[in-house]
C-alpha cells in the first residue's frame, strides 16, 4: 500500500501510559491473538463451572433485597447446578444456604414453579413435601412425627450453609468449601477503593432479564469495549452530526488481579450544540447517559475515576467473573452474566437511581431505562450471530484465534483471567491425582 | 359508554389514551412493535408538542399522590418516550440490528 493511501494515525485524545499502549502497560497480557475456544467448547465450559463459578465470590444480589429479619430471596445458579436461599437472620446478618431440604432433598423454597426464583418474608422455611421447618439461621426446628425416625440428630440436619459476605451492599456467595480468599482479598484495592460510594442511596430500580443464545463472556465483551460503538450503535448520535469513520477512544483502562475497569471522558452530550441530541432528550433532559442532572452525592471515594479523567464520563468496573458496575453521574447500572450452557446465558441488568422526588425526575429515569434497552438490544442481537459464526469458524473454517486491539484490552484481560483460573484448577486437579 | 382517561386539559390526546395509557414498559414495547410506523408517527406528532404541558401538569402533584387521570397522562408520556425511539432514532418500530434479541423489564417503579 502506498504511503498516501494509508490512513493517517488517529491523534490520541487521552494520554497513554509510557509504554505507548494500555496493553503493553500490562506485559503479562501479551499482544498475540486470542483463542475462541473458551466461547465454543462444552468441555471448557465444564471446567469454568468448577474452576470459576465454584471458586470465585459471586454477587447474587443487594442488601436492599433483604431489608428486614426474615426477608429472603432464592437464586438459581445453573452454572453450579445449585439453588440458594439468601436470608436476613435475627442477628441482622445476611446468610446463604443451599436450597435443599435435609429430609429427602426436595427444593425447600419455591413459589409457583420450582425452577423459578422467588422472594418474600417469613419466620421460618417450611418444606412443601413433608413439612420439615428450618429457622432463619438454617437450623432444623421441626420434624413431622419425629418419633417415627431412628436416632434423628436434628442438630446435624440444618440447612447446608454457603459462604456469604457483603461488600458495599452487594451480597456475595462463595460455593467453595474453604474459599481461598476473603471477599475483600478477592476484590482487591481497585474495587474496594469504591468503599463509601452511596450505592445504598440508589434504590429506585429498573430490572431487566434476558436469555441469550451466546456464551456468557461474549455479552460481557460487548460491554467492556467501546470500539464497537460507532459501528453497531451509529444511531447513538443523530444522523445530522454523525461522522462516518469516526472512532471512539477510551480515556483510561486499569486492571487489578482478575478485575478490570475502563473510564470514558469527554464533553457531556447536553453541553454540545442542540443537534447532538434527539428531541426527546431535550424535552426530558435525559437520554443516553442518563439524567443530565442527578441529586448531589457529596464526597466520592478515591476509587472512582482512578485515572482522574476530566471531563469524566463513565466508570465501568468489571468484577470477575460475571459482574459489571457502570457508574454514571449520580446513578449506576449493574449487569450480571450467568452461564446456562457453553452457548447460552441468562443476562440480568439493573438501572439504579436515587428515588425520584418529582414526576419529572421519574420521567428522566424512564427515558434512561428505555434508551438503555434500545441499545442493549443491538448488542444482544449480535450475539446469536457471533456465537453461531464462532462455532462454525472454530470447527470448520479453521479460524481459532482473533486479534485484539488496544481499545479492547479488557476483552484480552477477561479471557486471560478466565484461562488463568482454569489453569490453576487443572493444576490443582493434577496435584490431587498425582498424590 | 365512553370513559375519559385524561385530565380535561388534554382532551386533544384522548383519542390515543385507550391504546397507549399502558401501565408497564412491557405493554408499551409490545404495542410499539405491533404498530405500523405511520401510527407511531401520528401518535408522536400529536403528543410530542404536549410533553412540556403534560409534565408541568403532573408535577403539580406529589409523585405518590397523583390522581388517576394524571397517572394516565404520565403513562401516555411514557408511551411517547417509547415511540420516540422508533420515530426519532430508528425509523422503524424495532431497534435496528437487534435481530431476535429480547430484553424483558421485570421490575420498575410505580407510577
Ligand atoms: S423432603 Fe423436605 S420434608 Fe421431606
Ligand atoms: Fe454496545
Amino acid at each position: 500500500m502506498s504511503k498516501a493511501l494509508q490512513e493517517p494515525a488517529t491523534p490520541h485524545r487521552w494520554p497513554r501510559p509510557t509504554e505507548g499502549t494500555w496493553t503493553q502497560h500490562y506485559p503479562e497480557l501479551g499482544t498475540s491473538m486470542m483463542s475462541f475456544e473458551d466461547s465454543v467448547s462444552p468441555e471448557f465450559f465444564e471446567l469454568e463451572r468448577e474452576a470459576i463459578f465454584k471458586r470465585a465470590w459471586l454477587n447474587v444480589g443487594r442488601v436492599e433485597q433483604v431489608p428486614k429479619t426474615g426477608s429472603y430471596f432464592t437464586k438459581e445458579l445453573d452454572v453450579a447446578r445449585t439453588s440458594l436461599i439468601v436470608v436476613r437472620d435475627h442477628d441482622g446478618t445476611v446468610k446463604a444456604f443451599h436450597n435443599v431440604c435435609r429430609h429427602r432433598g426436595n427444593k425447600l423454597v419455591w413459589n409457583e414453579f420450582p425452577r423459578e426464583e422467588t422472594s418474600g418474608t417469613c419466620r421460618q422455611f417450611t418444606c412443601k413435601y413433608h413439612g420439615w421447618r428450618y429457622g432463619l439461621d438454617g437450623s432444623l426446628g421441626f420434624v413431622q412425627q419425629e418419633g417415627e425416625f431412628f436416632d434423628l440428630d436434628k442438630a446435624a440436619l440444618g440447612l447446608r450453609p454457603v459462604h456469604c459476605d457483603v461488600w458495599a451492599g452487594f451480597i456475595f456467595v462463595n460455593l467453595d468449601a474453604t474459599p481461598r480468599q476473603t471477599l475483600r482479598e478477592f476484590l482487591g484495592p481497585m474495587i474496594t477503593d469504591l468503599d463509601g460510594y452511596p450505592f445504598d442511596k440508589m434504590t429506585e430500580w429498573y430490572e431487566f432479564k434476558a436469555d441469550n443464545q451466546s456464551n456468557w463472556k461474549l455479552f460481557a465483551d460487548a460491554f467492556q469495549e467501546y470500539y464497537h460503538v460507532p459501528g453497531l450503535h451509529s444511531q447513538q448520535v443523530p444522523s445530522a452530526v454523525r461522522t462516518p469513520g469516526k472512532g471512539f477512544e477510551c480515556a483510561h483502562f486499569q486492571v487489578d488481579g482478575p478485575h478490570r475497569m475502563v473510564s470514558t471522558g469527554g464533553a457531556r452530550r447536553w453541553t454540545m450544540p442542540a443537534e447532538f441530541m434527539y428531541p426527546i432528550e431535550r424535552a426530558t433532559r435525559s437520554g443516553l447517559v442518563g439524567p443530565w442532572e442527578s441529586p448531589e452525592l457529596g464526597e466520592l471515594p478515591k476509587g472512582l475515576n482512578p485515572g482522574r479523567i476530566e471531563p469524566w464520563g463513565i466508570d465501568n468496573f468489571q468484577i470477575f467473573p460475571n459482574i459489571e458496575i457502570l457508574i454514571y453521574h449520580g446513578w449506576y447500572l449493574l449487569y450480571r452474566y450467568w452461564p446456562t450452557s457453553h452457548n447460552t446465558h441468562r443476562f440480568e441488568g439493573m438501572l439504579c437511581f436515587q428515588p425520584a422526588r418529582t414526576v419529572r425526575e421519574r420521567v428522566e429515569h424512564e427515558v434512561a431505562s428505555v434508551v438503555f434497552k434500545e441499545f442493549a438490544l443491538q448488542d444482544a442481537g449480535m450475539l446469536t450471530g457471533t456465537q453461531t459464526a464462532l462455532e462454525s469458524a472454530y470447527r470448520t473454517a479453521g479460524m481459532t484465534h482473533f486479534p485484539v486491539n488496544d481499545q479492547e484490552i479488557l476483552v484480552r484481560h477477561f479471557h486471560k483471567a478466565v484461562a488463568d483460573w482454569v489453569d490453576v484448577y487443572r493444576h490443582d486437579l493434577s496435584g490431587v491425582v498425582a498424590r | 359508554m365512553t370513559t375519559t382517561l385524561l385530565p380535561p386539559a388534554f382532551a386533544d390526546l384522548e383519542r390515543f389514551a385507550h391504546d397507549w395509557c399502558l401501565k408497564t414498559e412491557s405493554e408499551r414495547y409490545a404495542r410499539r412493535l405491533a404498530s405500523p410506523m405511520q401510527e407511531l408517527i401520528d401518535f408522536y406528532d400529536a403528543c410530542f408538542p404536549r410533553i412540556e404541558d403534560a409534565l408541568a401538569y403532573c408535577d403539580k402533584f406529589p409523585l405518590e399522590e397523583l390522581p388517576e387521570d394524571a397517572i394516565h397522562l404520565l403513562h401516555l408520556m411514557y408511551s411517547l418516550i417509547m415511540v420516540a425511539m422508533a420515530v426519532e432514532i430508528f425509523q422503524q418500530p424495532k431497534p435496528v440490528d437487534s435481530a431476535d434479541a429480547e430484553l424483558a423489564r421485570v421490575s420498575e417503579p410505580w407510577p
